[in-house]
């Protein structure tokens, strides 16, 4: 036993409401740089749909993630080492910008500018790739809430493979349809194809808390990366040549602050904490064949942290002790294990994703009172039960995303939460309690009443349980909010401040921390981290 | 004159070439890169650059045969004059023809397709013209000096080439070459300078090493450091070595 711990993510679909301030406040605080005007570390996808960049699901099309070969070794779809570098100098499946979408911004100048004239000034949308005037038609949520259903829903590669599988006509129609958000992040997998798409072996995972990360003094540009990760959440930066993704926000976890993303959502959805596993598992789990069997491989690589055989293999493996109690009250742990209504994103893929969802139980007042045994009481639990088979959201749908197809996973799922709404409904309304309702999920009455906790009050300290990086190591934390997928290329066209050998030449790697040499040496000699207020110049000098 | 452009501007120009690879990697690593615009334009690209790169890979093999061994040993291990000159010349020909559609069909590509152009920097431009200028006329070596007349580049040039590193190079050995021959080690010789300060360094980031690194990278903030640079002298922490490092074993390998 090789005990890990990983920083892991759950997010409640079940209250999502679409609003994008995750992925805005993510675009602010990391992506709003010239060359990853396109680039989204954090995107809420409407589902069904094409999802961002379009169809990325297809990996018949976009060959990410791995596959058993039939020997049973783990191989990357795109194809072996070998295989990679004769296609170097071609990516053959690289996603275009067209699959993105042309970023733009408007001739703001002109509303200001115009000369007095009869009509009101326009201002016009210009491409930020070729600088001309253009038309917007794609861009990264423009079948957000359906738009252009169902012309474009019917691309969904989801919503195909269940129709081919179970020649299910998923309505689609006005009045019929369904949907529900998905934001993702980059998974931080157990087992990254991006990584092990690197040519230049840029993409490593950290030993201590398993964040995924773009070294980007190391990355080359091969773009291989991009076409590794089924969930195309590595993007590449069109300006300097390097490959970007999600950092989890590893500055913020290292202090004990939870990602940009999970701060702002004003759902409250999304819990962040650690997860021991083990490492030796790995690959035995990820190379298991039967593709529905992975949801359950992965959870087998999982450690209790309760455990006094996995504490001290953890403790032994130098995992610090405030570590393993960070893992012990952990909310993902919680969901994932003691309460079993977290799910993993495409196991299918067999990257071993960390970032997990609870699946939505959609509206389901109509298709109660359809199927209502008892119309006294419409939400008793077996009238709950009996409805997930109708919901709107099809099980099977679900169930394609989270579980390689097993319906019968997602509906245990589902029923847990039903039940869980039965269970405090009788609470809420005075009645008392019924205990038959724990039981027929399989769960305790106390277990059912500490999920309603974590999953409806959801405070802010059950949610993000976050041990801090050390504080006898926080000098290795120096460049604090710095030494990630970031360094400052200065205006639009990038003429202007290159040096005398071209973009991007003779000019160090310059964190946007440090701004003179002088500093520098002081940040390097002193005995203590440097505060802001101490910083000579500011950051735009 | 003989001795400035076959003793001295070489020499020049190979010092510019190893410390400014040395100065790049040093303070730009960040701006080591391919600088890819697959993103932008992908249908003439994946025609284009395989035709290049594939094509000069055998050219560069091509040179090193040519120039780094001796026809002494070629002839002992029973390659006649004819052979070589047979295969020189067909291989040659053919890799020389991809490389040079491909490179045409690169730079029509960057220059018709606006948003490449316009990420095309004034150093990518000067670097093409000597690139090309090297490869042109290299090919025209290959006509000159094989089909319009015979010049043995293995008599003159290739003794040059190997006395330079031994650092006692004639110059009379190439001024008494064909003057596409001596236009093409001048322009080599400038791209060579020129080549650290350009995308041309990507070259020496072939990632050869992905064919036998483990597919997972790991790794952990260094034990043996209290921050980011060593202690002074003197002033090291007295500490026992720890006796692993947190990642370690077979699916992993620390890096370091």
């Amino acid at each position: 036993m090789r005990v890990m711990a990983q920083m892991a993510m759950v997010m409640n679909l079940d209250k999502c409401i679409g609003c994008h301030t995750c992925s805005v406040t993510c675009k602010q605080a990391w992506t709003n740089r010239s060359g990853t005007e396109y680039v989204w570390w954090n995107n809420v996808e409407t589902r069904p749909g094409q999802g961002y960049p379009r169809t990325y699901e297809d990996q018949e099309r976009w060959k990410g993630g791995w596959v058993v070969s039939p020997s049973g070794r783990l191989k990357l779809r795109a194809g072996g080492r070998v295989k990679k570098l004769l296609q170097i100098f071609a990516n053959p499946v690289l996603p275009s910008l067209e699959d993105y979408y042309e970023p733009w911004t408007y001739d703001y100048d002109t509303l200001v500018k115009a000369p007095l004239q009869e009509h009101t000034p326009v201002a016009r949308p210009y491409s930020l790739i070729s600088g001309k005037p253009m038309n917007i038609s794609w861009s990264a949520n423009w079948d957000d809430n359906l738009g252009g259903a169902p012309e474009l829903t019917k691309n969904d590669p989801v919503l195909r493979k269940i129709r081919d599988a179970a020649a299910e006509s998923v309505q689609l129609e006005y009045k019929k349809t369904f949907m529900f958000y998905l934001p993702r992040i980059c998974e931080h997998c157990l087992n990254p194809s991006c990584a092990a798409s690197c040519p230049s072996g840029a993409i490593y995972k950290r030993a201590e808390d398993g964040i995924v990360l773009v070294d980007q003094d190391a990355c080359r540009g091969w773009r291989q990366c991009i076409t590794g990760c089924p969930y195309k959440k590595v993007y590449f930066n069109h300006r300097t040549g390097k490959a970007e993704k999600c950092t989890f926000c590893f500055p913020r976890i290292e202090v004990g602050i939870p990602t940009v993303c999970s701060e702002t959502c004003v759902g409250r959805l999304r819990y962040i904490g650690l997860v021991l596993y083990d490492a030796d598992k790995v690959l035995e789990a990820a190379a298991n064949p039967d593709d529905t069997a992975l949801y359950q491989a992965q959870r087998a690589c999982f450690l209790d942290p309760h455990d006094p055989e996995v504490i001290s293999a953890a403790q032994r493996d130098g995992i610090p002790f405030d570590w393993i109690e960070g893992a012990q009250r952990s909310p993902v742990w919680r969901l994932i294990h003691d309460y079993e209504v977290a799910l993993p994103l495409h196991p299918e893929y067999r990257t071993m994703p960390m970032v997990w969802y609870i699946p939505p139980l959609s509206p389901i007042v109509d298709e109660v009172t359809k199927v209502a045994v008892d119309p006294e009481s419409p939400e008793s639990h077996d009238v709950l039960f009996a409805a997930i088979d109708t919901l709107r959201i099809p099980t099977a749908y679900l169930a394609e995303l989270f579980t390689a197809g097993d319906v019968a996973v997602v509906e245990k799922v589902l029923k847990r939460l039903a039940a869980m709404r039965s269970y405090m409904r009788d609470i809420n309304l005075g009645r008392d309690p019924r205990g038959e309702i724990a039981e027929a999920v399989g769960m305790r009455e106390e277990d059912l009443y500490d999920m309603y906790r974590l999953l409806a009050l959801a405070k802010y300290d059950e949610r993000y349980v976050i041990p801090t990086g050390h504080a006898e190591d926080a000098h290795r934390l120096e460049e604090l909010a710095t030494d990630c997928a970031v360094s400052e290329h200065i205006g639009l066209d990038g003429r202007g401040t290159e040096g005398p050998f071209g973009a991007d030449s003779g000019r160090g790697p310059v964190p946007v921390a440090i701004q003179t040499f002088a500093e520098t040496k002081r940040r390097q000699q002193a005995d203590e981290m440097g505060r802001p207020a101490d910083r000579q110049g500011g950051l735009t000098q | 004159m003989d001795v400035l452009l076959w003793v001295i501007v070489p020499y020049v120009c190979l010092a510019i070439f190893v410390v400014g690879h040395l100065w790049r990697y040093k303070y730009d690593k960040f701006g080591w890169t391919t600088r890819s615009s697959q993103m932008y334009e992908s249908k003439l690209l994946r025609i284009g650059s395989p035709m290049f790169h594939f094509g000069l890979l055998f050219v560069i093999g091509g040179h090193v045969i040519g120039l780094v061994i001796p026809k002494s040993w070629t002839e002992a291990v029973g390659i006649t004059e004819g052979m070589y000159h047979f295969m020189a010349v067909s291989i040659g020909a053919i890799a020389g023809f991809c490389t040079v559609v491909g490179m045409i069909i690169l730079i029509y590509r960057r220059r018709t397709t606006g948003p490449v152009f316009s990420a095309t920097t004034n150093m990518d431009k000067v670097m093409y013209v000597f690139l090309a200028a090297v490869i042109l006329l290299g090919l025209s070596n290959t006509v000159v000096g094989n089909i319009l007349s015979h010049y043995d580049y293995r008599e003159g040039v290739s003794i040059w080439w190997r006395q330079f590193f031994t650092l006692h190079p004639d110059p009379s050995l190439m001024a008494n070459a064909p003057t596409t021959f001596r236009l093409h080690t001048l322009a080599a010789c400038a791209l060579f300078a020129l080549w650290p300060f350009t995308r041309l360094v990507h070259v020496f980031s072939a990632p050869l090493g992905y064919l036998w690194r483990p597919y997972v990278v790991y790794r952990a903030k260094p034990n043996s450091r209290l921050g980011s640079r060593d202690a002074r002298r003197g002033w090291e922490r007295s500490e026992l070595p720890r006796p692993e490092d947190r990642a370690h074993g077979s699916h992993t390998s620390s890096r370091r």
